[in-house]
């Protein structure tokens, strides 16, 4: 069994191909260095990551494959299947040998794979357009804090800064510990230091938000229990559709 | 802004939420920069979605539920005695703003009841979406309703600020339509669907020539038929959408069960449970016209007015039709794939793309997504094939499918009557 071990990047993923073709030979695992490796194993290899490396392997893959199917290998790997790694490796290896493009070969296990886990990463980046939730605070920004399965904000950032141009608004990734904060102009990154409640809770205290910001909750909750006809009551339907690890920070729900 | 206006909302959204429609696609507006709000096209965006489990993307809210009329299927009809309530403009543009600039809603969907005539209330919903658009710089979505016999200048006015406008045509049939609902006939319904549909053609052709014509109801329009109300059959019912989906412009018909509302009304039946599973076949039946090529008067044919609420739309025409099956998936034409029960648009679309690159076998569709325990009766990919509704009879292949498994007791298990 050959084993490569990488440090979780992307680059670091290329890299780890063009090893694979230096060396002439097929990695049964790819892993990251913290993981634990397997019991028994003939090969053993580290790899550098070398942006040089990557960019060549980058660089043939774009001649390869459409920019579509670029995007979205780019995309899945931001899910957090562990094994994902080694089959965007092996998607890649595939890609950049072959002479006609195989993104359309789904009956190849690794080209679902990456059309999979690119479709879960961007129901994820939808969701967040969905689920955010903005509570008007005092100076007239607007809050809100989201816990999203995998690291989707920055697709979602571009959106709600087209979309509220001329509010102030940060959007608070709790999982990962940074968020975006648009001024009017561009959105910046940013992390929280300090550790108030609203940053465990992701609710404002009453001190901090807009004197208005109440009225309008309790309106949104009135209308959004006014809205549903209790005759045709679905609540599965309801947590298929807006998974509960949301209802956290949904206005709604609480 | 007080706790009038919560009492106010709740009624006004209480009496909203028979309409079904919902989406917020269809436009793409970008926010010029100035203002608030934008649309993304495509696929709209759901906000939320409430206990019935139906989707929250706009503000659905009527601006009164005092109404002139009396539809017998309708909860505001003039001679009910519920509580009414009226919101004032200035209350409808505060509340879509705030809710909007916190991300609650993709924008508003307004309706009304009809007070004093058609005209006075169109203009009065045409005036909120001017009020919107034009003094708030809002670029989100508007759904407006088009009041049945408003005249078509106020259609025209409503229209230049709507994404997306919708008249109801609630009973599928006019003779049902003139029983249940004596103030209304198919004239006044069909009369502002044209003015809208022609006002939509007639931008597009201008704005050919002329870059800056303002944009007309961008999103198209949509109707909706009450299911279960009146004593049509599935198949007026298709036919009607299938003939509705021929107006240019008509890019949605919405199917709603009927909830007894007025169980007093002797023309209506009496239902305990709205006819969910009816009403999801029909939704079925409308996504088979859409997506994948099927006609209406295949879906639901003379011998066979009415949808089997045993099995879907598009199992129960492939049992019907044994003829076409079984189908080769690596030969058979894109159009005869989708026609297979058990595949989907995304999964036909994969199967023809990956037929290029090597023979597929029924582990490649599995992995595809295709729904083998349906598609396997229907198709061959050159392995031995289990029984095929070719070899044996669709009746075979229906008991098969529709077989209810019983849960917990194994047919292994050896059990003792012990009364």
């Amino acid at each position: 069994m050959i084993v490569y071990r990488f440090d979780g990047t992307f680059d670091g993923m290329l890299t780890a191909v063009f090893d694979s073709f230096v060396r002439k030979e097929c990695p049964d695992v790819l892993c990251l260095f913290s993981d634990a490796l397997p019991l028994f194993y003939d090969v053993l290899h580290d790899v550098v990551t070398d942006e040089s490396k990557s960019g060549r392997v980058w660089r043939k893959l774009c001649r390869m494959v459409s920019r579509g199917a670029q995007s979205a290998l780019t995309r899945a790997f931001l899910t957090d299947r562990a094994d994902f790694p080694l089959s965007a490796m092996r998607f890649v290896s595939r890609a950049v040998v072959s002479g006609e493009s195989i993104e359309g070969d789904f009956s190849d296990q690794n080209v679902l794979v990456v059309l999979k886990e690119c479709r879960r990463v961007t129901g994820e980046a939808h969701r967040l357009l969905q689920f955010v939730r903005f509570q008007k605070a005092v100076d007239g920004t607007y809050f809100s804090m989201i816990e999203p399965l995998f690291d989707v904000l920055p697709f979602a950032v571009t959106h709600f800064v087209d979309r509220f141009a001329d509010q102030h608004f940060i959007i608070y990734d709790r999982a990962r510990n940074y968020g975006y904060h648009y001024d009017g102009t561009d959105a910046r990154r940013i992390v929280l230091e300090s550790s108030g409640e609203h940053l465990r809770t992701g609710r404002l205290t009453e001190d901090m938000s807009d004197p208005q910001e109440r009225l309008y909750q309790g309106l949104w909750k009135t209308y959004f229990n006014a809205t549903a006809i209790m005759e045709r009551a679905n609540p599965k339907k309801q947590r298929q559709d807006m998974p509960v690890r949301y209802w956290k920070y949904l206005t709604e729900m609480q | 802004m007080t706790e009038a206006t919560l009492e106010k909302l709740k009624i006004l959204a209480a009496a909203a939420k028979y309409d079904v429609s919902c989406s917020s696609s269809g436009t793409v507006r970008r926010n010029d920069g100035k203002g608030v709000g934008n649309t993304v096209g495509g696929i709209g965006i759901c906000h939320s979605f409430a206990a019935d489990g139906r989707c929250i993307s706009l503000l659905k809210i009527m601006l009164t539920n005092y109404c002139m009329y009396d539809c017998a299927y309708c909860i505001n009809r003039r001679s009910n005695d519920i509580p009414r309530a009226t919101l004032s403009v200035s209350e409808v543009v505060d509340i879509t703003m705030e809710f909007y600039r916190r991300n609650y809603i993709e924008g508003l969907f307004l309706s009304s009841g009809v007070v004093r005539n058609p005209d006075y209330t169109m203009e009065r919903i045409a005036r909120i979406a001017k009020d919107l658009r034009l003094v708030h710089r809002f670029n989100g979505y508007i759904h407006l309703k088009s009041i049945p016999g408003a005249s078509r200048e106020l259609v025209n006015e409503a229209g230049r600020y709507a994404d997306r406008m919708s008249v109801n045509i609630e009973i599928p049939s006019e003779q049902s339509l003139i029983y249940l609902a004596p103030d209304k006939d198919y004239k006044s319904i069909y009369k502002p669907m044209g003015y809208i549909s022609q006002g939509v053609l007639q931008t597009q052709e201008d704005r050919k020539s002329m870059r800056h014509v303002p944009r007309f109801v961008p999103a198209g329009q949509s109707t909706q038929m009450i299911v279960g109300a009146s004593a049509d059959t599935d198949r007026d019912i298709l036919l009607t959408t299938s003939s509705l989906y021929r107006i240019p412009t008509m890019r949605r018909v919405y199917y709603s069960g009927y909830v007894s509302v007025n169980t007093y009304d002797s023309r209506l039946p009496a239902l305990k449970q709205p006819p969910l599973v009816r009403e999801n076949r029909l939704y079925q039946a409308d996504w088979l016209m859409r997506f994948y090529q099927f006609r209406a008067e295949e879906i639901a044919d003379e011998s066979n007015p009415n949808l089997d609420l045993e099995v879907d739309p598009k199992l129960g025409w492939a049992l019907r039709h044994p003829e076409f099956f079984p189908v080769d998936v690596n030969r058979a034409s894109y159009e005869m794939i989708l026609r297979v029960p058990g595949i989907g648009v995304k999964s036909a679309a994969l199967i023809v793309n990956a037929r290029r690159f090597r023979h597929l076998n029924s582990s490649h569709l599995s992995k595809i997504g295709v729904a083998m325990k349906r598609a396997k009766y229907f198709i061959t990919c050159g392995e031995l094939a289990v029984v095929s509704i070719a070899d044996s009879s669709p009746e075979f292949v229906r008991c098969q499918l529709t077989a209810r498994k019983d849960k917990g007791v194994s047919h292994l298990q050896l059990s003792f009557d012990f009364t």
